[in-house]
């Protein structure tokens, strides 16, 4: 139904760093602590596509999500959605973009506010938007929503309390497709929810995206849903993307010593071809003091002394495939789900 | 097609309990319940009894009756006796209930109007300004109130609005902590990162997504307002610095009974009695709505 037209990037990351400075008070100024939760991240995301970008938890990606949303200033770089450079932005030059971007949320049970219905919580943005949209109107586009996202019409008179995790997530869809945006950050939208809930969930947001040709950041830790939902994946770690690769590419043919890391463990389908484990060793290192060089060297099995000295940049290995990493000499072992 | 479908797995199970525990604090519960209902009942009593109460006795509170000084109560026209001027004790005591719970109503409602601004904006803008914002609190907190009432009641033609408003100029602090302390919480919340997802002026932020998740300690608050207000404005007017005379009100009254505690006790125990359970009665409220909304406020 939608023409979606591929190719073109809908957002483009350049360089962006979110630095967190802690510690920084009226009363008490001085030495503080800089959280480097993302440092110097680029990449593009083109009209329809849906780009995955996974890590451990703490390696910076709802950061990454929040900061080109602009719910976060960014300490650095660009970020330019359809034309419009969103770094530097104030709030009132943001508000006319924001029905145009939208996030869904991890956690159903703080992202709706209690003490709304469910109508009001998704036509809200009407309000606020369009306040001129009368009341039946409002009420219709609210059926319309509750429809698409697989709930009943009737819910719109509850209140958030009545309902369980999945369908709550289901609420939040519908609150962020209210003003038809072209652009959804996906923040863990299941990893909250019971497992036979997630798949439905995910296929609501994969049915969703295609009927509505959305463009999509899916962010997850979760090696599996991120594989099955995205055309290309975007893999993070301590604040920087360490291999960005078509979906197929990446599983197939993993270049960064992290992305086979994260393969290695993942629950493995066929216990009878067990093999060897690599494990990764020890814990993500503070992003307020991470490592020289490459961030990965403190848990990387193939690491050198040079790893040490230069920071390796994201470059190009194959056609759209890019690692930041040193070696080129590596043998890495695939997805098993590949 | 619409799933029309409850999955029931976004509950979360209920810690268990011993059975011990369980009937100890529903045993608590119950009773300040009923305390907080004993509140309700005497509050409703009083506002009735002041409110109407002077338009039904046949005594007028200014009227002066050399003839029937001093009557004890109980031992003739007078139910409560009379004061030393003859005047009726009761509709005095019912034209100061006016007073003091008309004080103590507005009081409440210019303070937690006031508090709930300032807390608001501390506890959502956060930073710089919060920062300001709690240290200013704080510090007209750490004031001795009872000096600074004074001070200003000195300088104050005392009226009724006045002192009002010098009684809200010294009560707001506790309901801007409680909000702000709210919003500070509440704002991190992933609803109010929707609502500024979407791009919805502070304002909306601040008044109609997170405050009224705050409504009920704002409610406790207000409450407990109502109580130390009414216990000040007959600090006030004990010292004689609130409502002067003719004119009376619980606290002047008591001031004015202390000359006569020996012969005619009466005068002092009506006042003091009045004072005592219009504030505890209040406190019980406000103290019942503590515990009957708290749970609630988990989401
Ligand atoms: N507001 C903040 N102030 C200070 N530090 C922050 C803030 N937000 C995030 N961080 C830090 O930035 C780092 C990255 O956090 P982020 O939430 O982006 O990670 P994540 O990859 O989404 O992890 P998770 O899987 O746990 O959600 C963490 O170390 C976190 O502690
Ligand atoms: S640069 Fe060195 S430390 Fe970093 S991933 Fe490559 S081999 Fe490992
Ligand atoms: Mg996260």
């Amino acid at each position: 139904m939608t023409v979606v037209q591929t190719g073109t990037p809908l957002l483009t990351a350049e360089g962006v760093s979110k630095w967190f400075f802690l510690g920084n008070t009226l009363f008490r100024r001085g030495r503080q602590d800089v959280v480097r939760a993302v440092d110097g991240v680029s990449f593009d995301i083109r009209r329809g596509e849906v780009l995955g970008l996974v890590g451990e938890s703490g390696s910076g990606k709802s950061t990454v999500g929040r900061t080109i949303l602009r719910l976060n200033e960014p300490t650095a770089g660009s970020i330019r959605f359809d034309g419009h450079e969103l770094a530097g932005l104030t709030r009132r030059q943001l508000r006319p973009l924001r029905p145009r971007m939208q996030l869904i949320f991890q956690d159903p049970f703080s992202s709706l506010n209690p003490r709304m219905t469910v109508g009001r919580i998704i036509d809200t943005p009407i309000t606020i938007h369009a306040p001129e949209t009368s009341r039946a109107a409002r009420r219709e586009r609210v059926a319309e929503l509750l429809h698409l996202v697989g709930l009943s019409p009737r819910y719109a008179e509850r209140y958030p309390h009545e309902f369980s995790g999945g369908q709550r997530q289901r609420i939040g869809i519908a609150r962020a497709l209210v003003m038809n945006p072209d652009f959804l950050v996906a923040d863990e939208p299941v990893s909250a929810l019971d497992v036979s809930i997630q798949a439905q969930v995910v296929n609501l947001l994969l049915e969703i995206r295609e009927k509505l040709g959305l463009t999509m950041l899916f962010i997850s830790h979760d090696l599996a849903v991120v594989g099955c939902v995205s055309d290309r994946i975007a893999v993070m770690y301590l604040g920087r993307i360490v291999e960005l690769a078509p979906t197929r590419s990446l599983f197939l043919d993993p270049r960064h010593p992290y992305t086979e890391a994260l393969f290695s463990a993942e629950p493995i389908p066929n216990p009878a071809i067990r093999r060897d484990r690599i494990l990764l060793k020890g814990e993500i290192p503070s992003p307020v003091n991470p490592p020289s060089g490459c961030v990965f060297r403190t848990r990387c099995p193939y690491a050198l002394p040079d790893c040490a000295k230069v920071v390796p940049p994201l470059t190009e290995v194959a056609p759209g495939h890019a690692k930041a990493c040193i070696r080129d000499d590596l043998d890495l072992r695939p997805s098993q789900h590949a | 097609m619409p799933v029309d479908r409850i999955d029931e797995l976004g509950g979360r199970p209920e810690p268990e309990q011993t059975l011990h525990v369980n009937r100890n604090r529903a045993l608590r519960r119950f009773l300040r319940h009923r305390l907080a209902i004993l509140g309700t009942v005497t509050i409703a009593v009083l506002v009735i009894a002041c409110a109407i109460g002077p338009y039904i006795t046949p005594f007028d509170h200014l009227f002066i009756d050399i003839r029937s000084r001093f009557q004890p109560p109980v031992s003739g026209a007078h139910v409560f006796g009379t004061d030393e001027m003859g005047r009726d004790l009761l509709s005095r005591l019912m034209m100061a209930g006016r007073v003091s719970l008309t004080i103590g109503f507005a009081a409440m409602m210019l303070s937690t109007i006031f508090g709930t601004l300032v807390g608001a904006v501390a506890g959502y803008y956060g930073r710089k300004t919060g920062a300001v914002l709690m240290r200013f609190v704080d510090a007209v907190l750490c004031f001795p109130n009872i000096f600074l009432l004074l001070t200003l009641a000195a300088f104050i033609q005392p009226s009724l609005m006045t002192i009002t408003i010098i009684i809200a100029a010294t009560s707001w602090m506790e309901v801007a902590r409680v909000v702000e302390g709210q919003l500070r919480s509440l704002r991190e919340r992933d609803f109010a990162v929707a609502a500024e997802m979407i791009g919805a002026p502070n304002s909306h932020i601040m008044f109609k997504e997170l405050l009224p998740n705050a409504v009920a300690p704002i409610v406790v608050a207000a409450t407990l307002t109502v109580a130390r207000a009414i216990l000040m404005e007959s600090y006030i007017s004990f010292l004689g610095y609130g409502i002067q005379p003719p004119e009376p009100s619980w606290g002047n009254m008591l001031n004015n009974a202390q000359q006569y505690l020996n012969s005619a006790p009466w005068l002092a125990i009506f006042p003091g009695l009045m004072i005592t359970l219009a504030v505890t009665s209040f406190n019980f409220l406000g103290d019942g709505l503590r515990d009957a909304l708290d749970p609630r406020l988990e989401v």
